[in-house]
């Protein structure tokens, strides 16, 4: 599902963020991306987002070589990928259906399709009666699901979450992180960045570890040994 | 991959036909979204909308005058008239028998006689001196004949010896022929209308500007959304949906303020007009605000807007991506 062969983000100021990772993440596996801040997770995640494009070596993503979508055709590559963040991104000036509706409404969902799928993603989260509240007024627990929510409502192959949990207290992201274990358990690939070594040291998942901008540490993975060329 | 992973492949995208009927409700929505966001905020909205309705009626109420002033004068240089003032020991009977005399002659289309009596009274209401004419003893005035030359394709020198045959009879004491002016009037009317065509073209090059100036501010307003749009994989005609429709609006609405300010001063100014042509024996009734004039108004304050929204749009999306 992701691959990454020698690649390298080198910004214009000159600064190496990644240099020359390499690693392999097969479909349907969840991993943990780790390390200090400033150590690369956020460019890494970026990079498979396509929200920055790497300066030399390859990423490809669900079988497509970042370096060769065009400018016009990322917003259709990013429909395939649900981004999770710290800051939730939400908007608050429209109500929690709204937010989360919002995926199916870009993707040009029937209405009566987009409500079946909105209350779906709202039960899996657990907000399915504060679908008509705004975001404002749900405490950050809350906020980063109906941020999980709106990631899943049209079902991406692909989970990407840049520190789901910063803000939370442990109780709360080991709920999180229990989202994200069900999600994978029904073949989505996950890939979670977060520096709270404590929390995922007692997940049984493979961590990659960055370091300087250098994957530094693999645990690696038992099914990408099996489907290893089918990324 | 897995025949569950396929299923699923499946569900992420709609069908065509689904996509595109949603296409459709979804510029529907968009619409009436869009309006109703202008809507949150009255008075600003109202204001963008007054000063484009302002801009835009300037040049439309000036253009509407000119067509008047055109069409009141058109006739003008048709039926030029030669005014003959009789000399004033002429009688009203021997006044009378000029007329059906020149009547007959051929290069005569019509004649109109208006006696000295008539004159004075004439005088009396046009220019507001009634009083001081009463204080005269006689009347001052003399009977004057009006008379329409016939037009032919050598109109102006057949005119001129007509107008040369009445200043040689012996009742006239002077003819005059009223060309020069018309001429004039019109070198004056096409100066005018090429201003107002100026006028009309900086204009609404503003009308371009204050659209564009005020889509950048809902631009930078909503950047959070935007982000999150570009995040989650909205395109940019997505995007750009919106703030076009915005633009669409204030242009509807600009229009329509423009048509309202012009109708209304139109209707106001109609009846002194009126009065004023009356005065002249030329009753003239005041055309407002045509339908064609109407279209055109509201057809190119709606492609302003949509231009303005569409150069901002352009200039300050690609600007916002996500970090």
């Amino acid at each position: 599902m992701i691959r990454f062969v020698n690649a390298s983000k080198r910004y214009s100021s000159g600064f190496d963020a990644l240099q020359n990772v390499n690693f392999h993440l097969a479909p349907g596996e969840m991993a943990f991306l780790t390390g200090h801040s400033g150590a690369g997770k956020s460019s890494l995640l970026k990079l498979i987002a396509l929200l920055e494009r790497s300066s030399r070596g390859q990423v490809v993503v669900n079988n497509q070589n970042l370096a060769k979508v065009p400018r016009r055709r990322i917003p259709y590559f990013r429909r395939n990928i649900g981004i999770i963040f710290q800051d939730h991104q939400l908007l608050f000036d429209r109500t929690v259906y709204d937010n989360v509706a919002l995926p199916l409404i870009i993707a040009g969902f029937s209405s009566r399709d987009i409500g079946k799928r909105v209350r779906a993603a709202l039960d899996k989260v657990g907000l399915l009666g504060k679908e008509k509240k705004y975001p404002i007024t749900l405490s950050g627990g809350e906020q980063q699901r109906v941020g999980i929510a709106r990631a899943i409502v049209n079902k991406p192959p692909l989970i990407l979450a840049d520190e789901p949990t910063g803000n939370l207290d442990p109780e709360l992201s080991a709920e999180i992180m229990g989202l994200f274990q069900d999600f994978s358990d029904v073949g989505v690939t996950v890939l979670v960045a977060t520096h709270d070594i404590a929390l995922i040291s007692q997940l049984p998942y493979r961590v990659l570890t960055l370091k300087e901008g250098k994957l530094i540490g693999d645990t690696g993975s038992e099914t990408g040994l099996t489907s290893g060329g089918n990324s | 991959m897995s025949s569950a992973s396929r299923k699923r492949e499946k569900q992420v995208s709609p069908n065509i036909l689904t996509l595109v009927r949603s296409y459709l409700i979804r510029h529907i929505q968009v619409f009436f979204y869009s309006l109703g966001q202008l809507s949150r905020t009255p008075v600003s909205t109202l204001m963008t909308c007054m000063v484009i309705g302002i801009a835009l009626a300037l040049p439309t109420g000036l253009h509407v005058l000119l067509k008047n002033a055109q069409q009141l004068s058109g006739g003008w240089e048709s039926t030029a008239q030669i005014s003959v003032f009789l000399k004033k020991n002429i009688q009203s009977s021997q006044a009378k028998k000029l007329k059906s005399d020149i009547q007959a002659w051929p290069d005569v289309i019509s004649i109109h006689y208006i006696s000295r009596e008539q004159a004075l009274k004439e005088f009396q209401t046009l220019s507001g001196f009634g009083d001081a004419l009463k204080a005269l003893d006689a009347n001052p005035l003399p009977s004057v004949l009006i008379v329409k030359p016939k037009l032919s394709k050598n109109s102006e020198q057949a005119t001129q010896r007509l107008l040369n045959k009445l200043r040689n009879l012996p009742q006239t004491d002077k003819a005059q022929l009223d060309m020069q002016w018309v001429k004039r009037l019109y070198a004056i009317m096409n100066i005018v209308e090429r201003g107002v065509q100026i006028l009309g073209f900086l204009l609404a090059l503003a009308v371009l500007l204050v659209v564009g100036n005020t889509i950048r501010l809902a631009i930078q307003n909503r950047r959070k959304e935007i982000v999150v749009m570009k995040l989650i994989g909205g395109t940019d005609a997505f995007i750009r949906r919106p703030f076009l429709y915005t633009g669409f609006w204030y242009g509807l609405f600009g229009g329509l303020i423009a048509w309202i300010l012009v109708s209304f001063t139109m209707l106001t100014i109609s009846s002194p007009i009126e009065k004023l042509t009356t005065l002249y024996q030329n009753p003239f009734e005041l055309d407002n605000v045509s339908f064609l004039t109407t279209s055109i108004l509201l057809l190119s304050s709606i492609l302003l807007g949509l231009a303005g929204s569409w150069f901002a749009v352009g200039r300050h999306l690609r600007e916002i991506e996500p970090q």
